[in-house]
């Protein structure tokens, strides 16, 4: 069992060649921020497993289960759809394709923050069990809120070929860096947002709430054209553009939505060329590279204490 | 970081492995500050209305702690619940991050904290084992090479497939052992998961911890059973309130783990955590206990009141236990260690020598142990003991240590054993004539 110390082993040279190579790693309370983006960047397919895992979970046991990461949008499209074009009669033509082309990448934003506010609560187990960078946890979740705005966007070339649409080519780089934007803005909240409902457990009730306020704060279901005309005569259009999401939706309806030109009813979408864009693009992405960072940063000076809140 | 560090001497040397006396965890200076609040604030409201005055108290779960570990080191960490040891490892493992001080740990790390963190219920072992050794840090190539050993180690061929949550628990802890140790780091955080599944699976546990330990990998346990330390580490910190009482080979570490025990008016004798531990190896405890032992008295021949025993006293051990059902072919074993967990004496008394297997109805009863003129020179001697079946497979109760005892010699002689010996000089030019003495 227990084996005598054995005085005669060799006395080997410390630092030999093959023990360079190990990595070695510091704990302590200060980690650089270029630390963190290599940690995260080495865990990596640790992403992917959690994805996967989301994915395989979110309906596992139910009968249709994958079926449903597609039915699903299908069906919230479906009563969209319903109330806003029969209860509440709207004028916009083909208004699946306009209400669907927003609904991309808000859906997008909103499962992202919904599902990553609590997620370090909901996964309390391996924060306090084992060691990784746990921004990841929050990333997976943005992750798998990809994946579902691909299965959205698979139905989306249903409809379109259904519809016999053909999206605008030409603002397929502009759709482009708006998704980039979406993701890089919904990483950063989800980063932000999961770390402080350790501490604030208020921030999950609270983030349902304000993410219906901001679904109506984009021009999602209602015409953008609307808004604007209104808002543009009092002064005010800026203030409505503040809000990063609204350019994001007016890019990906102008890609999907732009060559539907109805005749007899208003033009629903934003009329601006690729450069307005591009221009207000770029400018929140540059934003939202901002706001990812300070969200690692604030991450990281909370993350200690992580496994004693929980 | 102190690369090198050739300080720690060379008995901790590992019978041949590629000892490099390389640092593998650097502690420095440590500490880890938690807040205790009178209560706690958790919603916005609260968070309002009491911001910036907040009741709290420090708590300093671990203060100034420092030391280093070889690799190749087998290191323990023991203390009573509460020490601090648990929060050490989680700020090593990088769980929690030290309020002051930092902690360097060389190569790739894998911490046993809880079997089967993290597994998912609802997906099949064959995903969990993915996720979780992703989680480890292995890479996915890395997890698809091994994934037929882990598999294997968990016995859970057939079962792959299937979900985790129709897994029994012994299932479940043994897939997650297979995981953390098939990860193969270079440094294995170890918190008392070595009592986990049936007897077989366990000795295949120790026999990995082993193997790692002949690799030249560093293992840092921390358990509260003075045995199972005894038996793997071979150094060892112990701490109490958060400070470190002491850092050294086990005997001593023991020692004085025992003693923060006895300061803490915890019987020391009759600790339950400490009858439990030893599951670690050989013969393991039976989870019904047919047997309880109830105390254990150790007295000695030399005048009363003298804390130690001098070479040659006898020592009488007195094991006093209940047995609630009967039981057929009981013996009783002892074990006697010196300083260093160096084995003395390991004998049960179904053994030829002894020849004493009993049949007990339930009742109370009391083995005595006798051992006469002990042959020993200076240094302080464990016992252990326990009651076992004649054939030695089952354990029914024991207890570790029964006793402790220091030997003072008053002779100059050192060593371990005071050999009968004489010395004799005879003069070859005059026979008839002799001058003698003995040792």
């Amino acid at each position: 069992m227990k084996v005598a110390p054995n005085p005669t082993a060799p006395l080997l040279h410390p630092g030999l060649e093959e023990d360079r190579d190990l990595p070695l790693r510091v704990v302590s309370g200060k980690v650089s921020l270029r630390n963190r983006f290599v940690e995260i960047w080495q865990a990596r397919e640790l992403v992917i497993f959690l994805v996967r895992k989301e994915l395989k979970v979110r309906y596992k046991n139910s009968v249709l289960g994958f079926l449903w990461s597609f039915l699903n949008p299908a069906l919230v499209l479906l009563v969209y759809y319903v109330v806003f074009k029969y209860f509440l009669e709207n004028h916009i033509a083909l208004f699946a394709i306009y209400l669907f082309a927003g609904l991309l990448p808000w859906n997008l934003f909103n499962n992202s923050l919904l599902s990553s506010a609590g997620v370090l609560v909901a996964q309390a187990g391996i924060v306090k069990k084992v060691s990784f960078p746990r921004e990841i946890l929050a990333l997976a979740q943005v992750g798998t809120s990809i994946c579902y705005f691909f299965f959205q966007a698979c139905i989306m070339v249903c409809f379109l070929i259904g519809f016999s649409v053909m999206p605008d080519w030409k603002f397929l780089p502009v759709m482009l860096l708006a998704l980039l934007c979406d993701v890089v803005f919904a990483g950063a909240l989800a980063i932000f947002l999961s770390a402080v409902t350790v501490y604030l457990r208020d921030v999950q009730h609270l983030i349902e709430v304000l993410l219906v306020a901001g679904f109506f704060s984009a021009p999602i279901v209602y015409m953008y054209t609307t808004v604007a005309t209104k808002l543009t005569r009092v002064g005010f259009l800026w203030v409505y553009l503040l809000n990063p999401l609204v350019t994001i939706v007016l890019a990906f309806q102008r890609f999907i939505y732009g060559t539907v030109a109805p005749r007899d009813h208003p033009i629903p979408i934003a009329t601006y060329g690729e450069h307005w864009y591009f221009a207000m693009l770029s400018i929140i992405l540059l934003v939202s590279v901002i706001l990812f960072l300070c969200a690692m940063v604030i991450f990281g000076r909370v993350e200690g204490n992580f496994a004693e809140e929980l | 970081m102190r690369d090198g560090d050739l300080r720690q001497g060379r008995g901790q040397l590992r019978r041949g492995a590629l000892s490099h006396l390389q640092t593998a965890i650097d502690v420095q200076d440590v500490s880890k500050r938690f807040r205790l609040y009178k209560e706690k604030y958790t919603s916005l409201k609260e968070r309002i209305l009491h911001a910036g005055h907040v009741p709290h108290e420090d708590f300093w779960a671990l203060s100034d702690v420092e030391f280093q570990v070889s690799t190749g080191e087998t290191f323990g960490i023991i203390g009573r619940n509460g020490s601090g040891k648990s929060t050490l490892l989680k700020c090593i493992a990088g769980i929690l991050t030290p309020t002051s001080g930092q902690i360097v740990v060389r190569g790739h790390l894998a911490a046993m904290l809880e079997l089967g963190a993290g597994f998912q219920p609802e997906l099949s072992g064959r995903d969990n084992i993915y996720l979780n050794a992703s989680l480890l840090g292995l890479s996915r190539r890395d997890i698809a090479r091994r994934f037929d050993d882990i598999v294997a180690f968990a016995e859970l061929e057939d079962f792959i497939d299937n979900q985790v949550r129709f897994y029994s628990s012994g299932m479940y802890v043994r897939l997650g052992f297979a995981v953390a140790v098939n990860v193969e780091p270079d440094v294995l955080l170890i918190d008392e998961v070595l009592a986990v599944g049936d007897e077989r699976f366990q000795e295949k546990c120790l026999d990995r911890i082993h193997q790692f330990q002949t690799e030249g990998r560093t293992i840092v346990v921390v358990s509260h059973s003075a045995g199972t330390v005894r038996q793997v580490c071979d150094r060892v910190v112990v701490l109490e309130n958060g400070k470190m009482v002491t850092v050294g080979p086990p005997g001593e570490a023991i020692r004085a783990f025992r003693d923060c025990l006895l300061a803490g008016e915890v019987p020391a004798a009759i600790a339950p955590e400490e009858q439990d531990g030893s599951g670690a190896s050989g013969p393991f405890l039976q989870p019904e206990r047919r047997v309880v032992i109830t105390d254990a008295v150790a007295r000695h021949s030399g005048p009363p009141g003298r804390d130690f025993l001098a070479p040659g006293d006898s020592l009488r051990l007195e094991l006093s236990f209940q047995v609630n059902e009967p039981l057929t072919d009981v013996a009783f074993g002892c074990e006697m260690l010196g300083n260093n967990g160096f084995l003395v004496l390991n004998c049960d008394s179904a053994m030829p020598e002894f020849g004493q297997v009993h049949d007990l109805d339930p009742g109370r009863y009391r083995v005595e142990f006798d051992f006469d003129q002990l042959p020993l020179l200076d240094g302080t001697f464990t016992i252990n003991v326990w009651i076992q079946d004649a054939g030695g497979g089952v354990i029914h109760a024991r207890l570790e240590p029964a006793t402790t005892f220091t030997i003072v010699s008053s002779g100059r002689a050192t060593g371990f054993v005071r050999l009968p010996l004489r010395i004799e000089l005879n003069s070859l030019t005059q026979s008839g004539s002799a001058v003698s003495a003995a040792g």
